[in-house]
């Protein structure tokens, strides 16, 4: 509560401070300077991380190299603020990055209060359950009486309660401190069911010691969609970076890839795969950016399916299934306003 | 008299010497361990409970662990997977910095482990000038070197730095800029000026009051607020700049308890002589004030040295934040027991090296005060 108060003070403070931005500052800004300013997690397995090279990598990381692919036609020309939750609406704040893309859930407080605005979604979380394999069980609603693991003072432990209330089930909860230790509890039996936001259920399935002997129920609880944000009141950016995300979203509707892109560059007839690849309609000409803005994205960080399974799905060691995140025409929810 | 033992009346034969269950291995076993039935009880049960933790210790950390291979498929032999620390070595020393540009984070360490020996061996000659280098000229070499920018270096921001370098950096800037800061602030303290004294201890007060989280965090997330959009002062400096002004509340105190042990008549003689205040300061008290508090002045570093981790919370990337960072990647989820046993103990040869010194300092100044 404290912080929150906090974070609310700071923003008012720091919006009564500031020069009034006029619109474009940060385009402009982020064209001149050569690179964007890219906020994100410090480290979470699939979202962003460093690998062994010591590049982030990572769905979200992955926004911020299509908008820069898109302002520059270069996706290696972001720079990477790894930052805590806490830390993380302060330095969008303050300016200290150009685009923040940290599993940041979009709830009406942050759009509203906090000064900065949801630019999309580029992953449909929720708080899913996992149990153990032997237990035979298939859906939550079969869970009453059960054990439950969970991290103590997160939100995860409310939406926990109210579930098992709504559906008039009793659970025992045991409760850790970090991560970690949640699942080495799970592992050794302390609990029947361990629950967490479902992208990390698959993370922490992967530290058993055998990750066939736990299975990741079907159900979501709660509803947490993460996307990238900006600062308010600057829309020449938001749109550069919701477009950057819908762009990859479309060319996956339309079976554009980073394979074949160039293929379908030069042969295609269809209207809709010129209108994304900048050969008619408005091209960058709305967003004031290069032409082939949405051709440099495919090309350098793939559609969306690319990214999905490159970073958290099949391609990944985290194997998390689309579910939701499947685009609408498979029974997601994943859409995007059309290109034109 | 019994057969084959021999018992002599004590003090009939001076000569001989000492019967061997008094003396050598036997005998200190003897006395130290199995002196009676209890401690002989005692013994063998701590014998018993070093088996039970060091075998399967030594077991999972070398005889089953895996030292070869690039990948987490490399780790099936249910020991150690130390292949991730080798794969991640570079990450955890250097941070981010770019590898091209590494040998210039080599050349500092060199440097300073130069610098250090100038200062510790007592062989090597020209020790007053070896403190004005390690205080004065290698701070500014190292900062020319790391952030380059000028004598045809590339620049590397301060975002990138990391790992252990981040860890030293931030140790090392903390103790060398807060141990003057807090002399300072501890003659304020007891200074007859009354404003220098209130705002001494108004400062100390202060800084001590608050937990050093606290600071780092107004240091990454308020103090950002109160300046104009686009002025950003660099992270790193910020974070340096509250860590120094913690420490030196700390170093005051500490200073301050060797300045209150000093025997007035130190402090009469040297009026006497019509020393100023700083000859006075500079050439008596503080030399014999320093060489006391020793013990908790490298207390107080061997704490700054653990608490830069705290940088964790601002998103700063010290050894132990980019230990838990890559044990986020997808690829190498689960080795965190690794992860943290590496950094263990490279923050424990850290402080015991640095205890190792402050023992032989001790024992160098050592003009028989010590009681």
């Amino acid at each position: 509560m404290k912080i929150k108060h906090l974070l609310a003070g700071g923003s008012l403070l720091a919006l009564s401070t500031l020069p009034v931005a006029h619109a474009g500052a940060t385009l402009d800004a982020v064209k001149a300077k050569g690179f964007v300013q890219c906020g994100v997690s410090t480290g979470l397995p699939g979202f962003s991380a460093t690998n062994d090279k010591g590049q982030w990598t990572g769905l979200d990381v992955d926004v911020c190299r299509a908008v820069a692919a898109a302002v520059f036609g270069d996706a290696s020309k972001v720079k990477y603020t790894p930052l805590t939750a806490k830390e993380r609406f302060t330095a969008l704040q303050s300016g200290e990055i150009d685009m923040l893309s940290r599993n940041t859930t979009w709830t009406l407080t942050r759009d509203t209060n906090l000064g900065l605005n949801f630019a999309g979604v580029n992953y449909y979380d929720g708080q899913g359950f996992m149990v153990h394999k032997s237990l035979g069980v298939k859906s939550a609603t079969e869970l009453d009486g059960a054990a439950v693991c969970i991290q103590a003072g997160t939100t995860t432990e409310l939406n926990l309660a109210d579930y098992f209330r709504s559906k008039g089930m009793k659970y025992t909860p045991i409760t850790y401190d970090t991560s970690d230790e949640t699942v080495k509890g799970f592992e050794a039996g302390r609990c029947d069911v361990l629950t967490s936001d479902q992208s990390q259920l698959y993370a922490l399935r992967i530290k058993l010691k055998d990750p066939n002997s736990a299975v990741v129920l079907p159900e979501i609880i709660s509803k947490e969609p993460l996307g990238p944000v900006v600062r308010n009141g600057d829309d020449d950016w938001l749109k550069v970076v919701r477009w950057a995300l819908f762009a990859m979203i479309n060319a996956e509707e339309m079976g554009v890839t980073s394979k074949n892109v160039d293929e379908v560059r030069k042969t295609t007839k269809d209207p809709g795969k010129q209108r994304l690849l900048g050969l008619s309609g408005i091209k960058g000409q709305g967003l004031q950016i290069r032409d082939d803005w949405a051709y440099q994205i495919i090309k350098q960080v793939g559609n969306y399916a690319e990214a999905f399974e490159r970073n958290v799905g099949q391609g990944s060691p985290l194997k998390i299934a689309r579910g939701i995140n499947a685009l609408w025409k498979d029974g997601g929810i994943q859409y995007a306003p059309p290109i034109r | 008299m019994s057969e084959g033992k021999t018992d002599y009346i004590p003090g009939q034969y001076p000569d001989l010497p000492p019967p061997i269950t008094e003396v050598g291995v036997v005998g200190w076993l003897r006395q130290n361990l199995f002196s009676n039935w209890w401690n002989t009880g005692l013994t063998f049960l701590g014998l018993y409970l070093v088996y039970l933790i060091f075998v399967p210790l030594i077991q999972w950390a070398i005889i089953d662990a895996d030292w070869v291979g690039d990948s987490r498929e490399a780790c099936t032999s249910g020991g150690a997977c130390w292949v991730f620390i080798r794969v991640r070595l570079d990450q955890f020393l250097y941070g981010f910095y770019p590898v091209g540009e590494q040998w210039r984070v080599n050349m500092t360490g060199l440097l300073l482990a130069a610098t250090i020996a100038w200062l510790t061996v007592p062989k090597i000659p020209g020790k007053r000038y070896a403190g004005l280098f390690a205080l004065v000229i290698f701070p500014v070499i190292a900062y020319l070197l790391l952030s380059g920018g000028s004598f045809g270096l590339e620049p590397v921001e301060t975002t990138l730095w990391g790992g252990l370098m981040l860890t030293l950096i931030l140790a090392l800037v903390g103790i060398v800029a807060a141990f003057p800061l807090g002399i300072l602030l501890a003659l304020g303290r007891r200074s007859k000026m009354p404003i220098v004294r209130a705002l001494s201890v108004a400062f100390i007060e202060l800084w001590r009051g608050v937990p050093l989280i606290t600071v780092l965090f107004m240091s990454s997330v308020m103090l950002p607020l109160f300046l104009p959009e686009g002025v950003n002062f660099d992270k790193l400096l910020r974070a340096l700049i509250g860590i120094v002004l913690f420490q030196s509340a700390y170093i005051a105190e500490v200073v301050r308890s060797g300045l209150q042990a000093i025997p007035k008549g130190q402090y009469e003689a040297a009026d006497a002589l019509g020393l100023s205040y700083w000859k006075k300061m500079g050439l008596i008290i503080l030399p014999q004030a320093l060489k006391l508090v020793i013990p908790g002045i490298v207390n107080t570093f061997n704490e700054l040295f653990k608490d830069t981790t705290l940088v964790m919370i601002i998103g700063l990337l010290d050894l132990l934040a980019i230990i838990k960072a890559a044990l986020e990647d997808p690829n190498w989820l689960g080795y965190s027991i690794e992860g943290y046993t590496f950094a263990g103990l490279v923050f424990w040869l850290f402080c015991f090296g640095m205890s190792r010194y402050s023992m032989a300092i001790e024992r160098k100044l050592h003009t028989g005060h010590k009681r």
